[in-house]
């Protein structure tokens, strides 16, 4: 119990450590940039293709339940509900935890248990700011970007289906879809993406940096990093979804 | 060697890992133009004292005085800026494994001496290369040298920044006889080409009797007899004399 506490508090400096540093110069505007690369671009094909599978399976799936009450109409906006405020963002955090929050976890581990971030170090560099906040502000900036594109894509796979069965045109389809729509379920969808990025960089960064005990430790490292960091982001889901709901609507 | 000026200075210094004390009060000088070797058994501390002298540790006691600075005194950016003059040779090399040799070389330039222009960054790089005798290795990633030639470019990495003093961890182990004969010669002619001052920790009797102007003995975290490489071991303390005929005996 004391251990879980001590890690707790650990993860708190952690965080806290980020806000100090991220916000004061110099910055590290090259490897930020990098990072952007690193965790949007290298995302999109898997992002591109899991949205739109998503989208064509839900509305199949969805489709037979409908027909029974004659509700198939309805099919655009409630694809854009379940995309949009829950699909989206949920499913583009967990392949972002799975894809780089592991990648994340056993690069610094790999780096701590190699002397590398020391090596860092005594070079003048602070290895914090360097690998550290770079990383988690690129998860925090790309991982709303990835969720509005897979929520895009996800309604395109929804419109091949609904096409396929009612000949409806793209423009007829976007417009139902958004009927049921709001702004607050943009804004949600951005700022709960940007939630789950933070805790993925964060679990990884924390959980690299901490790496130990020479391989084994890396490998620990990487799997902590996406077991943790999956975990919270349905926390995180469950918590905001209660607050919008209560408070929000 | 001047004796005028120490480059480096503990006093009195001791470091604990929860309840293991490491050093217990260790007062070390390091003269410019020296290399002093630190000798000692696995765990005796070694790698501790240039962790501290690096400022990559604190120690819990004592003094660490480093270019005349007080590492416990100074903040994160002038920390920064006295650890520009000090080179650290990893053990493990610790070359960057996602970076080129060329980016490894140039990584800590970029950072430190932003008004270079990208020619005089790359004359650096084909510099220290030369020195270190491995040009043909410019665009190799770490993965694709041997053990040797990671020391070499870890050495050379250090070398870019002109560093005043050297810190060497470990510099030949893990490395067959011959590979290491070679890193003890550059050691000896980084000391002559870029006038620096070492401290260089190892276990290896050839590479302290190769390389080191004074030898200290580490045991148990305090120094047990320091001097020549003759005089250390001329002692008839019986951890000397195990150390050496251990050494000696794993040799032959």
């Amino acid at each position: 119990m004391k251990a879980f506490f001590l890690r707790v508090y650990a993860v708190v400096e952690f965080i806290g450590r980020f806000f100090r540093e991220a916000f004061v110069p110099p910055y590290e505007y090259k490897e930020v940039l990098n990072q952007f690369f690193e965790v949007g671009i290298r995302s999109f094909a898997i992002i591109t293709l899991t949205g739109f599978i998503t989208g064509l399976v839900f509305t199949k799936q969805s489709r037979s339940s409908l027909a029974e009450f004659g509700a198939t109409s309805w099919l655009p906006s409630l694809m854009a509900i379940a995309i949009i405020r829950g699909l989206a963002p949920l499913v583009t955090a967990l392949i972002v935890a799975g894809k780089v929050g592991s990648n994340i976890g056993a690069e610094l581990g790999s780096m701590k248990v190699t002397e590398q971030i020391e090596a860092m170090e005594v070079s003048s560099t602070n290895p914090f700011k360097f690998l550290v906040v770079s990383r988690i502000l690129a998860t925090t900036c790309i991982l709303p970007v990835l969720a509005t594109f897979m929520g895009f894509m996800g309604m395109l796979g929804a419109f091949l289906n609904v096409y396929r069965n009612e000949q409806t045109s793209l423009a007829t389809f976007f417009q139902a879809a958004f009927a049921r729509i709001t702004f607050l379920d943009i804004y949600v969808l951005v700022f709960k993406s940007a939630v789950y990025g933070f805790t993925i960089g964060v679990t990884g960064c924390f959980n690299g940096f901490q790496a130990d005990q020479g391989t084994v430790g890396v490998g620990r490292a990487a799997n902590t990093s996406v077991v943790v960091s999956m975990f919270l982001v349905f926390v995180e889901e469950m918590i905001i979804v209660s607050l919008v709901n209560n408070y929000l609507k | 060697m001047d004796r005028e000026k120490p480059v480096i200075v503990l006093r009195n210094v001791h470091k604990s890992f929860g309840n293991l004390e490491v050093l217990k009060g260790i007062d070390l000088d390091v003269f410019k133009g020296e290399n002093v070797v630190v000798l000692g058994r696995s765990g005796s501390g070694k790698s501790v004292l240039i962790k501290i002298i690096a400022g990559l540790l604190k120690p819990d006691k004592g003094s660490v005085r480093v270019l005349g600075e007080e590492i416990d005194r100074l903040n994160p950016r002038e920390l920064q800026a006295l650890r520009s003059k000090i080179g650290f040779s990893f053990q493990s090399s610790a070359l960057y494994d996602g970076m080129n040799v060329r980016a490894n070389l140039e990584f800590p330039l970029v950072r430190n001496r932003r008004d270079l222009t990208r020619k005089d960054i790359d004359q650096a790089v084909a510099k220290v290369l030369e020195d270190v005798g491995l040009s043909q290795t410019i665009d190799q990633m770490p993965s694709q040298l041997s053990g040797g030639q990671k020391k070499r470019i870890g050495i050379a990495r250090t070398l870019i920044l002109q560093p005043e003093i050297m810190l060497y961890d470990e510099p030949t182990a893990g490395l067959d006889p011959v590979t290491s004969v070679d890193i003890n010669e550059l050691i000896r002619e980084v000391q002559q080409l870029y006038s620096t001052s070492a401290v260089i920790i190892t276990h290896d009797l050839t590479c302290a009797r190769s390389t080191g102007d004074r030898l200290i003995m580490l045991s148990e975290g305090r120094f047990l007899r320091q001097g020549s490489f003759g005089e250390v071991f001329e002692s008839a303390d019986p951890k000397i004399r195990d150390f050496y005929n251990y050494n000696f005996i794993t040799k032959t």
